[in-house]
């Protein structure tokens, strides 16, 4: 499981996260919704190894996961795919999906695991030698899941993936991050500005505010919560 | 005819070390976005490193692959001890960009500064390992030699294995990719820092090639001060640019072209034109086709 323990962040002078606290359970699907700038970026990135902490702790398991390079923490099987459509657009979509599985020294595993990723999005498997650049938006986002796939995480680190995308293709790929996380028993921290898409599929729902937790429950409670669906939901 | 022919191919064979230079050039900047003046240096200190092993040996198929070794291994250093730490350390963009820079004029200077001390006024001499007397065509002695064939060879050989390495590869993956998108490739888990240093080995290794060809098609020996490195150097950094800085198809194609139009400008106008015309194709590319003569707008290639 995740827990994360009074985490404090830093950007320069500025504070990020006021302390936050999250226990997330293995199998668990957890959203964290909230206002740009709530500090929701930050507390993947800092996840992942990208910033670093000024205080507080986070444990994978029995791994202190704060300190940790994001290259070592992939090997320990926590992937982030970071914020917009995050895939190399000058390599092909097989170079961009072989790229997640190098780490491991296996050609064999790499091969199955692409045949995996295609299976799982089949429009990948159409455009394999195609650059990354010539896909669409939603395209794009399967590849970019698809490449962390790669690397057979355990915990899953998505940040934003609806974003910039049209409403059909969004629902698609929440979807497909739900299918995942029951397939495969993933844990997943689902990063979201799309806050009633991402609680609909979470089985838990984290709300910042200003580097702080607002509110937290099962994603159903805050679905129906009137002052997160004032806040955050629009109605 | 003969005459032009012969103009022809002594600017592919100058050209096709200019290429190697700026292969050695827009490695750097394609792994680690610096602006490498201390090419130069590793290129000049891994020939003589090459000129030793020759006087020792007598062989140049030892020398050749010795002095590669020995340019990796410099660039590496200095990639490692000095830029990294700087890279690491520079707070705003203007400093990323300007302190890397001054730091490896500093490094051409210190390089330059120990080859002095450790060789006095004693030059290191590379001889040809072919005869540099050209083909005899109907009568008449052409510019190719053995020599240039051997260069024009070596030089195709490396960018083959290059080329290799680049597209087939995992170690070619990693490097385009890390170039491309660091922070996409660390959270992919390569190892980046690596990486970075593995691209300046690499550009050690074709910088060094580059100063043992400049020397034996040359004068056939170096010293600190050589005039022939200086050229190697500016030559290297405007077919870099001619090909679009990115690119490394584009270092060959930007080498080739500079080192043709010189040949041709130094047989039909004479040689006090060519170090004018070099800086002169510099300023046109830069004005006029910015992203080079084959680069696409905004756009970057392999």
């Amino acid at each position: 499981m995740l827990r994360i323990k009074n985490l404090v962040v830093d950007h320069g002078a500025i504070r990020a996260l006021h302390g936050v606290s999250i226990s997330i359970e293995k199998g668990q699907l957890a959203a964290v919704i909230g206002a740009n700038g709530a500090g929701k970026t930050t507390l993947l990135r800092t996840l992942s190894g990208l910033n670093k902490a000024t205080e507080g702790s986070a444990t994978w398991g029995d791994l202190n996961i704060l300190h940790s390079k994001p290259e070592s923490l992939v090997r320990h099987g926590i992937s982030h795919v970071s914020e917009g459509k995050s895939v190399i657009p000058e390599l092909t979509v097989a170079e961009n999906l072989e790229l997640g599985a190098l780490w491991r020294r296996n050609s064999k595993e790499s091969a199955q695991s692409k045949k995996e990723v295609v299976e799982l999005f089949p429009r990948l498997g159409e455009r394999l030698s195609q650059r990354a650049d010539s896909l669409s938006g939603g395209e794009r986002q399967m590849l970019a899941i698809g490449r962390s796939m790669m690397a057979k995480p355990q915990l899953l680190l998505l940040d934003e993936p609806s974003l910039g995308l049209a409403p059909l293709v969004v629902e698609q790929i929440f979807q497909s991050i739900r299918d995942l996380t029951n397939s495969l028993g993933l844990t997943v921290v689902l990063v979201e500005q799309n806050a009633m898409g991402a609680l609909k599929i979470a089985d838990i729902g984290i709300v910042l505010n200003l580097g702080s937790i607002a509110a937290t429950g099962s994603a159903a409670a805050l679905r129906d919560d009137p002052a997160v669906r004032a806040a955050y939901l629009g109605f | 005819m003969f005459e032009f022919l012969n103009t022809l191919l002594i600017g592919i064979t100058a050209g096709s070390i200019y290429s190697l230079m700026a292969i050695s050039i827009v490695l750097v900047w394609r792994s680690t976005r610096v602006v490498n003046f201390a090419a130069g240096g590793i290129a000049l200190a891994s020939s003589f490193v090459g000129a030793t092993i020759l006087e020792t040996t007598g062989s140049f198929w030892l020398a050749l692959p010795v002095a590669m070794l020995a340019g990796a291994a410099l660039s590496a250093f200095i990639e490692y001890f000095f830029l990294r730490p700087l890279l690491k350390r520079s707070g705003d963009k203007s400093q990323e960009i300007f302190l890397p820079i001054i730091a490896t004029l500093g490094i051409l200077g210190i390089i330059k500064a120990v080859l002095h001390f450790v060789y006095g006024d004693r030059v290191g001499v590379i001889s040809p390992p072919l005869s540099d007397k050209g083909f005899i065509v109907s009568g008449e002695s052409i510019a190719l030699s053995p020599l240039r064939l051997l260069i024009l060879g070596i030089v195709l050989v490396l960018m083959i294995v290059l080329t290799l390495v680049f597209q087939r590869t995992n170690l070619g993956l990693s490097l385009r990719a890390a170039s491309f998108a660091p922070e996409i490739s660390r959270l992919s888990g390569i190892r980046v820092d690596l990486i970075r240093t593995l691209g300046w080995a690499i550009s050690g290794a074709a910088g060094a090639t580059a100063g043992i060809l400049q020397t034996v098609n040359g004068s056939g020996s170096v010293t600190p001060e050589a005039f022939e490195f200086s050229l190697l150097l500016v030559f290297g950094f405007v077919a870099a640019v001619i090909g679009g800085i990115e690119s490394l198809v584009g270092a060959v194609v930007g080498g080739l072209t500079l080192g043709i139009i010189l040949a041709i400008i130094l047989m039909f106008l004479g040689s006090s034109l060519v170090f004018f015309s070099a800086f002169l194709i510099l300023i046109l590319v830069l004005l006029l086709r910015p992203n080079g003569i084959i680069g696409v707008k905004g756009g970057r290639r392999a």
